[in-house]
């Protein structure tokens, strides 16, 4: 075999087989421009002292999508039942803090995280074994339980009114939180950041690449013997998990929960900011997140109306024109430029 | 008569003429679904625009309830043909995840267009007096509205039934739901007869929420709150399947009438535990295929 391989190939053969190696080899290695959302990120902290606060909802609404992204962009699950996991990471937190006194925040988003995880597992064990509609009613009906069983003890809950006026140990027991919301900014920064490069691995892991032949061909998957039920519930439940890792963040940045949370357009709102930046490359969601609270926080005060058909507008050009997402749109442009600079 | 018959007389006629509604709006939603796998998540916005059309029928120009409700669903149902031709039959090979934009695009659309002509707050429709008030029955008197749903219901689900079952076009839309390559094959114009499904569904959504207004009143977020009622209906129900349709909508209409008298706190956690127990014993729902 090794001998005949040697006598038939050619020199182009050869060439295209060392490019194929490099690029699997160097396909996770970090590239520039990737730094990019990280820097302006950091930027923003300076340039905006005094939105801050709207500075942080920006980075837990990235986190959030990128936990999207992880299941639609990567693993193509369609769901518009995510925030169900967002709210229970949320309410974990606020309880904890609420009922038990448990309210150092760390650990808080860290118990918040496992308890949305752990219920994604449970959740996705029973619904990823049915794809299309019944998935997608699924999902929907899953959120708006929780949310209705959530109304029903709203002793515990606060109903739709909220738990109002939750407070939080200092951070590291040191950063003390401030009115302008500068700590609250940072923690999200740093949780973040952890947050993407887990992602991120888990991408370009031969797991990620499971799970993105289960999105292109899931009978292959099935005929070449891959776990498909396996990997789509534990990826279900990772995503789960940093949702509510978001939805935690989201109660402790905020002092305050309601059972909004729990809304089908806050599952809705959350796929339009996927979609906007483009699924299944990562920076999307930074893209897709970014774009959407800064337009919603301009134009909503303008007039909401005028934003909701707007969003609308976008969803259906984005579908009709720009599959791929405005991250997509950016792509392309960075490699017509590559293009005519090489030329 | 012993109060708790009376109350599950009560429960079973309440029920009945939710189901009723439940079928009208989401019959049109299963059957397109069903043709072409197609979801659509601006039915509701379908259902919406009827009502709407209702209200200023009726207020505006005055003309009464009943002739109101025909006008505006052959009107909806004629504006449908166009979203049909260019928007969605665009996407009937695309996944999943791009019909769910495109169409959850337009009820956004739809609803800040509603809101803008109509406002927020909510509409009410003028009534004749034959549907104001009770009607006796002989042994206890229901209320006239949802006695007049009832029997509109069953009336429409005959005509549909016959329509299904017994004509050319029917037998042609079962075979398509059923193998669309097939029917093709067979000569069927698959095109045609999805795009007189869609109108036909989406005037009766039409019908739907202009029948809606009485019993929940209207605003224009109708089209996504009660987008997912129906959507469940269909899932319940199966795809393409007018007998689904109706026993998931008597299901779902009457337990959860039934559990809104028991438990008034639990809102519609009744509907999304049945949907919940009944996708995850039959994925298809009822009489889907599997």
């Amino acid at each position: 075999m090794a001998a005949n391989e040697t006598t038939t190939r050619s020199p182009a053969a050869e060439a295209a087989r060392a490019r194929a190696t490099e690029f699997l080899v160097r396909r996770h290695y970090f590239r520039l421009p990737e730094a990019l959302p990280w820097l302006i990120a950091v930027a923003c902290f300076f340039v905006f002292p005094d939105r801050m606060t709207f500075g942080s909802q920006v980075l837990i609404m990235i986190m959030f999508a990128l936990s999207l992204d992880l299941i639609l962009g990567c693993a193509g699950i369609v769901t518009l039942g995510h925030a169900a996991f967002f709210g229970l990471g949320a309410y974990t937190v606020a309880l904890a803090s609420m009922k038990l006194g448990w309210s150092e925040p760390i650990s808080g988003i860290i118990a918040g995280g496992l308890a949305a995880g752990l219920v994604g597992a449970v959740v996705g064990w029973f619904i990823l074994r049915y794809r299309g509609l019944t998935l997608l009613m699924l999902t929907i009906a899953f959120a708006a339980t929780l949310q209705e069983s959530g109304n029903l003890r709203s002793d515990i809950t606060g109903g739709y009114d909220g738990l109002p006026g939750l407070s939080f140990n200092p951070l590291l027991g040191y950063f003390q939180y401030d009115l302008y919301g500068h700590t609250n900014y940072l923690y999200a920064l740093a949780v973040l950041a952890v947050i993407f490069f887990f992602v991120r691995r888990i991408v370009y892991s031969p797991f990620g690449q499971a799970l993105t032949g289960i999105r292109e061909n899931i009978r292959r998957m099935h005929a070449v013997g891959s776990p498909v039920h396996a990997r789509l519930v534990t990826v279900y439940a990772i995503s789960a998990a940093i949702a509510g890792v978001a939805g935690g963040l989201f109660t402790q940045t905020n002092a305050f929960v309601t059972l909004t949370v729990f809304d089908f357009d806050a599952s809705a709102k959350l796929m339009v900011m996927l979609i906007l930046g483009g699924t299944g490359r990562l920076y999307g969601a930074f893209v897709g997140a970014f774009v959407y609270m800064v337009m919603e926080d301009k134009l909503s005060k303008l007039s909401p109306t005028f934003w909701q058909f707007g969003i609308g507008l976008l969803l259906i050009v984005a579908v009709l024109f720009a599959r791929r997402g405005l991250a997509g749109l950016v792509e392309h442009a960075g490699r017509r430029v590559q293009k005519w600079v090489k030329r | 008569m012993p109060h708790i018959a009376n109350i599950a007389v009560s429960i079973v006629f309440d029920g009945l003429a939710y189901a009723m509604f439940l079928f009208i709006t989401s019959v049109g939603l299963s059957v397109t679904m069903g043709l072409m796998g197609f979801v659509n998540l601006a039915h509701g916005a379908f259902a919406m625009a009827g009502g709407y059309f209702v209200v200023s029928l009726t207020r505006s120009l005055g003309i009464d309830f009943v002739s109101s409700l025909v006008i505006a669903s052959a009107a909806v149902g004629v504006i449908s043909v166009p979203f049909e031709r260019y928007l969605y039959r665009r996407l009937y090979k695309s996944t999943d995840l791009e019909q769910v934009l495109l169409t959850i695009g337009l009820a956004f659309m739809a609803i800040a267009t509603f809101t803008y002509f109509y406002g927020p707050i909510p509409k009410s429709v003028p009534l004749p007096a034959w549907l104001q008030g009770d009607v006796n029955l002989g042994f206890r008197s229901f209320p006239s509205y949802r006695a007049f749903l009832i029997v509109l219901g069953a009336a429409l689900i005959s005509v549909l039934w016959y329509a299904f079952e017994q004509t050319n076009i029917g037998a042609k839309i079962r075979a398509a739901v059923d193998n669309r390559r097939m029917a093709a094959s067979v000569g069927i114009n698959v095109d045609r007869l999805f795009t007189l499904t869609f109108a036909l569904g989406s005037a009766l959504a039409a019908l739907g929420g202009g029948l809606a207004i009485q019993l929940f009143g209207l605003t224009p977020s109708f089209a996504v709150l009660y987008l997912v009622l129906f959507l469940i209906v269909v899932a319940v129900g199966g795809l393409g399947s007018l007998k689904g349709t109706l026993l998931a909508a008597l299901v779902i209409g009457i337990i959860d009438t039934g559990g809104k008298y028991a438990f008034p706190v639990a809102g519609n956690l009744f509907i999304y535990a049945i949907t919940v127990v009944v996708l995850l014993i039959k994925p298809a729902g009822f009489y889907g295929r599997e």
